[in-house]
């Protein structure tokens, strides 16, 4: 067994069901790692690292890319509930017709958007929010096994404050059918999957412009530091 | 209070549209003094290259700190790489030596970059260590090495010096499996 199974949280490293795992799984149990200085601190990448238009990926070229407009937006928060702020999030995603902009994803049944790269950044602010504007991404096949279709997904990176805070996910969309054929959302626990389907927001959605969707993500608490940090 | 954690994903084969940093494995300048090289390729468990892989380090300076947000020392020493990984499994950051680190009870840890390790194919991020072959004392009293279960599985976190720096192959899988630790 790995030791990422049994938490109830993270999916098993060793996965049979989705193919690329099968010589990329560690075989070995894991080691556990105290939580001293280099675990409770991380890089604190803020907003040196955002562009203007960065957190819109409607407006990153000449003209509006196909699809429907969406608002994604939520919380960033730890495990004892506390906001992370000015953390960067990174996100990146296929456009409207399940394609991404990447040379291994070349299927010729799915078109490019020559107004749309797919890629955002930035960073939360003082209570955790951060809010991007994109289209909402397309399903689209992958070869893991017969007729097999990834439910339409946004790849998302997180630092928090902490180098064990580090979290890469992908956020999905209400009710999607294709979850119970999909081996990468299906690994993770499925107690834990609700917590990576965003909810449809109304509140949020922009009246004749965009539906809005929340996502909140949390992270591994940072718990105590063991002892005293170096002064500054 | 505590909240439901959020679960990990696979970083997928199209990270680059996402993460590519021109700057990701700067981290100190490459002119600065005692800059080095660190890094090495990631292999699956059939010995072949991982061409779609990233890996990202943590690691306090040569003082033994770890830079401050806005502060001058950030904008010299980072603290943090970020390197895809590329056709042949390679990786590689330029930064500085870390220096020891104080621990519970008393201890040093020995100089040491803490590795993050994602890939298509890996539903949760890995977490590992690399340290230095040139700190053989540290080494042999560093706490995180001495609980390991022998000396073979030590050897996969010591990176070797070589010309200009320092040289580790992480190996997902296989019998030189890196030891990987509870991410």
């Amino acid at each position: 067994m790995t030791a990422a199974s049994g938490d109830g949280v993270h999916p098993p490293y060793d996965w049979p069901a989705y193919g690329s795992t099968r010589w990329r799984a560690p075989r070995r149990p894991l080691a556990v790692l105290p939580e001293n200085l280099t675990e409770t601190t991380g890089p604190l990448l803020g907003a040196e690292r955002v562009g203007e238009w960065d957190h819109d990926l409607t407006r990153q070229h000449g003209g509006e890319p196909i699809g429907p407009r969406i608002i994604v937006h939520g919380r960033v928060v730890d495990g004892d509930g506390r906001a992370v702020p000015a953390t960067l999030v990174e996100v990146w995603q296929a456009n409207a017709a399940g394609r991404y902009r990447h040379p291994g994803d070349e299927r010729p049944s799915a078109p490019l958007d020559p107004n749309f790269s797919g890629a955002g950044r930035t960073v939360t602010d003082a209570d955790g929010r951060y809010r991007f504007v994109t289209i909402r991404p397309g399903a689209y096949p992958w070869k893991n096994h017969a007729n097999a279709w990834r439910p339409a997904h946004i790849h998302f990176s997180v630092f928090g404050r902490a180098f064990t805070q580090r979290l890469v996910t992908q956020m999905y969309f209400p009710d999607d059918p294709l979850f119970p054929y999909d081996p990468i959302f299906g690994s993770v626990p499925e107690a834990a999957r609700p917590r990576l389907v965003a909810r449809f927001d109304l509140d949020a959605t922009e009246p004749e412009w965009a539906l809005a969707f929340r996502w909140d993500i949390v992270l591994r608490g940072r718990g105590a530091t063991p002892f005293e940090t170096p002064g500054p | 209070m505590t909240a439901p954690l959020t679960p990990a994903q696979t970083i997928g084969p199209f990270l680059s549209i996402g993460l590519t940093w021109p700057d990701g494995p700067s981290v100190v300048d490459p002119a600065a003094s005692g800059a080095l090289r660190l890094g090495g390729r990631l292999l699956d468990g059939q010995g072949e290259p991982v061409a779609d892989g990233l890996i990202e380090t943590w690691q306090a300076g040569p003082d033994g700190r770890f830079p401050e947000p806005g502060g001058p020392a950030r904008q010299a020493f980072r603290g943090f790489g970020r390197c895809l990984t590329a056709a042949d499994g390679s990786w590689e950051v330029v930064t500085l030596k870390p220096g020891p680190l104080p621990a519970p009870g008393g201890a040093t840890e020995a100089p040491h970059v803490d590795v993050s390790v994602f890939a298509r194919g890996l539903l949760h991020r890995l977490v590992t260590r690399i340290y230095f072959a040139d700190e053989a004392a540290a080494n042999a009293a560093d706490p995180v090495l001495r609980s390991l279960p022998d000396d073979a599985a030590r050897a996969t976190l010591v990176a070797p010096a070589v010309a200009g720096g320092y040289r580790l192959d992480i190996h997902l899988q296989g019998p030189r499996e890196t030891v990987f630790f509870v991410a």
